[in-house]
């Protein structure tokens, strides 16, 4: 990644929060480089249908929309506040009180007040005014309302697609209102003209055609896996089996295709296999659902549906009873909130015990999809994994609150508690920065491309300070997350605000401390770097 | 721009009334006026509300602030994340009653070259003390509309105004009130980020408490009211035998226009969070959506990639390196 175009970080953080002289209704959009990301493709809308494909750019004059686009735009919104509660509510109810205004990570990095979740919400709300209410009809501006213009809709891709959905500002909010929500359904209308970002549509075609973000075929998975198998056995003088596509399994194991692909998530990845190998788990993977993550989140709430839908279809096939999900946040957002309402009842599976254990996995009886973090944690309660933490001791680490699982789950204990159990060092960032009020990485929601960086660089700021801070204290060098996005992204983050940190997920942690039958004596972690004895000197 | 819209509304909403009443129109100010606005907020409340729900809540999308319930010796946060009804229950009593989330504010600042996070209960202490105090008014006012007044109205009262200062007595809710309000107009005005996002719907409605709590003050210490003719018109509207007593001043027509403004307004804008605040599906809804099927009512059928159409494509790839494939 290459940070030569955009400000060094001491520069970067001279940011100023005093608003504009002009109104924000008289601030017109700036698509300065380095703060957006390029359009979608037309090969990738039309390999999902999605409407009108072309060639075009963001920082085009002229966006090439139909000649109906407002009419589109406004019967989509129509149909929209009619199903949705949620939209039409918080398009109603805020008070403008602004509790919510300096929570959101972007605005924090940029002081750009439309970055404030309030006043992204009023880019939709004022058109909702105009066109939905008698108050914006009759009184117009007077009323906060607002034609729908192309510069709105410019002003709509531009902010929509700098909010990572991240649900920060909904904490906050007196009545849970949900930029995330209206992000979602701004999303959905911009793609009713065509108006995507690449990095969204792109994983989401391949999802739809090769089961994974990457567009890996299923050769090419076979191999990575066994290369990866090569690796453990390098490291642990253990071969590890991995079945794909295998009939009559008891559980489907279903995991972002990052983990097997990219580094650092091939570390997490090989935990998960070493450990799955040590129980003697009956599982298989899958080449046609070879991808935990859900790019339809980020596109609009059809295309969830059409590319989670193959989680159930293939567990069906294969014939499992049950289901482990991967270290993933948008992932989880979506198996957790989604996947049941959307693709159950999953009525073919049975309820979820652990083999090893004999837990009842009672919080997915329905939805039969067990979070890898919540086996592992139960098999290490239990006592029946051996795990040797002094391993991890040339780690120092620090773990990072994936949003998804923790403002759309609660997912906070379980991963703590594998974590503590697997390694020696652990410390806590800020208080106002973890659990609840975890900070985004910055470039969720499709955004962690590079033509994105400033932008990526600036929404993660908060999140890399906090990491500095325990950096200089704790001498912190390790950060671990349960998200693959975050893998990559954090990564990045961590190059340009602070050196010397690895990002890291966390059943990396558990491989590194899994004592295996028949290992080798490790002299190196997961990673190849040499494990000091006896801790850190 | 908003400031001085919301300002000109307001020096309406007081000349009007001045205006009229010295014109001799105290039919219209006392009878037509505030019963229209009386049927406005009802008719508007309700039809709010029921177009909020029947509006369909298709996913179960709660903002957790807690941990979940998940494996048995991991303790869940029933109030921040509930898990069934009485977990919905206890939380929505904590926003409501306590402004729960509003609690949590913090305030962002940079210093030295890096965000700090500030605890900042400003908004949290007057906004509670705002809506409780006009609470407290609401049920006070209900002596002027009882006969024999009721209770609560009464015992209400003593309590509020249980310090004794002055003749008649102050109540803490109406300075409570004053404070409160001038408090977030200023807050409005003065803090550039918020005066940023204002329109004058925002300002509006505080100017409007303003002033009605001031003409209140004013017919209660200094331009005395007879309470007697008050009430006697309330009851007029009550019973619908619409009377016009001697002894309104032009005082109370003003206070009362005020009202009945606030009370047209109410429907129309964002007040309405009174209502929407129980409706709020990221607020008001279990985070049970893996153990409990959430039904949408208007899930559809997608198009989607089946294995077969998958198998179709890659087959002669997955028979090369050994992958299973149901067609041979
Ligand atoms: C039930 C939960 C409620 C919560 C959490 C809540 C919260 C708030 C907040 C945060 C404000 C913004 C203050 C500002 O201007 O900065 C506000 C304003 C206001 N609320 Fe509420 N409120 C609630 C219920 C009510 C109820 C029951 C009423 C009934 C009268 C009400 C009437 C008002 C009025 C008149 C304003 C002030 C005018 C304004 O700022 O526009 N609220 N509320
Ligand atoms: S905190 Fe909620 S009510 Fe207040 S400005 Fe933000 S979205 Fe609106
Ligand atoms: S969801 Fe996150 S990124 Fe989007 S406005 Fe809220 S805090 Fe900002």
């Amino acid at each position: 990644m290459s940070f030569a175009r955009i400000p060094k970080p001491d520069e970067l953080i001279k940011i100023g929060y005093t608003p504009p002289k002009t109104a924000w209704q008289d601030t017109p959009v700036d698509f300065r480089p380095g703060t957006w990301s390029y359009a979608g493709a037309a090969k990738n809308l039309t390999a999902l249908d999605l409407p009108n494909p072309r060639a075009w750019q963001p920082s085009d004059i002229d966006w090439k929309l139909p000649d109906n686009w407002q009419a589109v735009i406004l019967e989509g919104m129509k149909e929209r506040l009619e199903k949705y509660r949620s939209f039409r509510l918080f398009m109603d109810i805020c008070v403008r009180c602004g509790a919510c205004a300096d929570k959101c990570h972007f605005y924090i990095g940029t002081g750009d007040p439309k970055n404030m979740p309030v006043l992204r919400a009023e880019l939709i709300r004022s058109v909702y005014r105009r066109y939905f209410t008698a108050a914006g009809r009759v009184f117009g501006r007077l009323a906060g309302a607002r034609d729908l213009t192309v510069d709105v809709l410019k002003e709509w891709f531009y902010y929509f697609y700098q909010c990572t959905e991240c649900r920060r500002c909904a904490v906050f909010c007196p009545y849970g209102i949900d930029q995330a929500e209206i992000t979602m359904v701004g999303r959905e209308l911009l793609n009713l003209v065509g108006c995507n970002i690449n990095w969204v549509v792109e994983p989401a075609a391949n999802c739809f055609r090769t089961g994974n973000h990457l567009g890996i075929q299923p050769g090419g998975i076979k191999d990575m896996i066994e290369f990866l198998a090569d690796d453990i056995e390098d490291r642990t003088g253990v071969r590890v089996e991995v079945p794909l596509n295998r009939k009559g399994a008891e559980i489907l194991f279903v995991t972002p295709s990052a983990d097997y692909f990219a580094d650092p998530g091939t570390y997490t990845f090989m935990g998960y296999l070493m450990l799955f190998h040590e129980l003697g788990l009956d599982y298989t993977m899958s080449t046609y659902a070879s991808e935990g993550g859900n790019f339809g989140l980020f596109t609009s709430h059809e295309m969830i549906k059409r590319l989670n839908a193959k989680i159930y279809a293939e567990a069906r096939r294969l014939g499992v009873k049950w289901i482990i999900g991967g270290e993933c946040g948008h992932m989880w957002r979506v198996i957790h909130q989604y996947m049941d309402t959307m693709n159950g009842p999953a009525d073919f599976l049975e309820m979820p015990v652990s083999p090893i254990t004999g837990t009842r996995f009672e919080n997915a009886r329905s939805t039969k999809m067990v979070h890898v973090v919540e086996f592992t944690a139960d098999l290490i309660r239990n006592g029946k994994l051996k795990l040797d933490p002094s391993r991890n001791d040339h780690l120092r680490v620090t773990f990072h609150d994936s949003c998804n699982p923790a403002r759309a789950m609660g997912f906070f204990e379980e991963p703590r508690y594998v974590i503590k159990e697997t390694c020696r060092h652990f410390y806590e960032m800020r208080e106002d920065t973890i659990r609840e009020k975890t900070f985004c990485c910055g470039a969720g929601a499709g955004l962690g491309n590079d033509e994105n960086i400033e932008m990526r660089m600036r929404g993660g700021m908060p999140r890399a300070m906090a990491v500095k801070e325990v950096r200089e204290k704790h001498d912190v060098n390790r950060l671990a997350c349960i998200c693959a996005i975050d893998r990559a992204t954090l990564t990045t983050l961590m190059e340009y605000w602070v050196p010397d940190v690895a990002v890291m997920g966390v059943h990396e942690l558990v491989g590194n401390a899994l004592v295996m039958t028949g290992e080798n004596e490790r002299l190196t972690d997961l990673r190849g770097t040499p494990i000091r004895e006896n801790g850190d000197s | 721009m908003p400031i001085f819209a919301s300002l000109l509304f307001i020096v309406i909403a007081i000349l009007f009334p001045l205006f009229a009443a010295s014109a001799g129109w105290h039919g219209l100010l006392g009878i037509v006026i505030p019963c229209a606005a009386w049927a406005v907020f009802v008719f508007g409340f309700v039809w709010r509300v029921v177009v909020w729900a029947r509006s369909p809540v298709p996913f179960r999308i709660p903002v957790t602030s807690g941990q979940q319930r998940s494996l048995s010796w991991i303790k869940a946060d029933a109030a921040e994340n509930p898990s069934g009804r009485w977990g919905v229950a206890l939380r929505m009593f904590l926003e409501v009653a306590l402004f729960r989330s509003l609690f949590r504010n913090t305030r962002t600042d940079l210093y030295k070259g890096r965000p700090v996070y500030g605890r900042t209960k400003n908004l949290w202490l007057f906004g509670w003390l705002f809506h409780a105090s006009f609470l407290v008014i609401l049920v006070r006012h209900l002596r002027l509309f009882s006969e024999p007044v009721v209770p609560m109205a009464d015992t209400l009262a003593a309590v509020d105004g249980m310090f004794e200062i002055g003749v008649p007595t102050l109540y803490l809710s109406d300075l409570c009130l004053l404070a409160a309000a001038a408090f977030l107009l200023l807050r409005r005005i003065v803090i550039p980020r918020v005066r940023y996002i204002s329109l004058a719907q925002d300002y509006i409605p505080l100017l409007l408490v303003l002033c009605i709590a001031g003409s209140g003050l004013l017919m209660r210490h200094f331009d005395k009211i007879d309470l007697v003719a008050v009430k006697e018109l309330a009851s007029g509207w009550i019973c619908f035998v619409p009377t016009l007593p001697e002894g309104l001043t032009a005082v109370f027509f003003v206070h009362l226009f005020c009202v009945s403004a606030l009370l047209v307004w109410f429907p129309l804008g964002k007040l309405m969070h009174m209502g929407g605040v129980f409706l709020s599906p990221t607020r008001n809804l279990a985070n049970d959506s893996r153990r409990r099927r959430h039904v949408n009512p208007w899930n559809a059928p997608v198009k989607v990639h089946t294995y077969e159409e998958y198998e179709e494509e890659f087959r002669n790839q997955m028979k090369a390196v050994g992958l299973p494939v149901d067609k041979e």
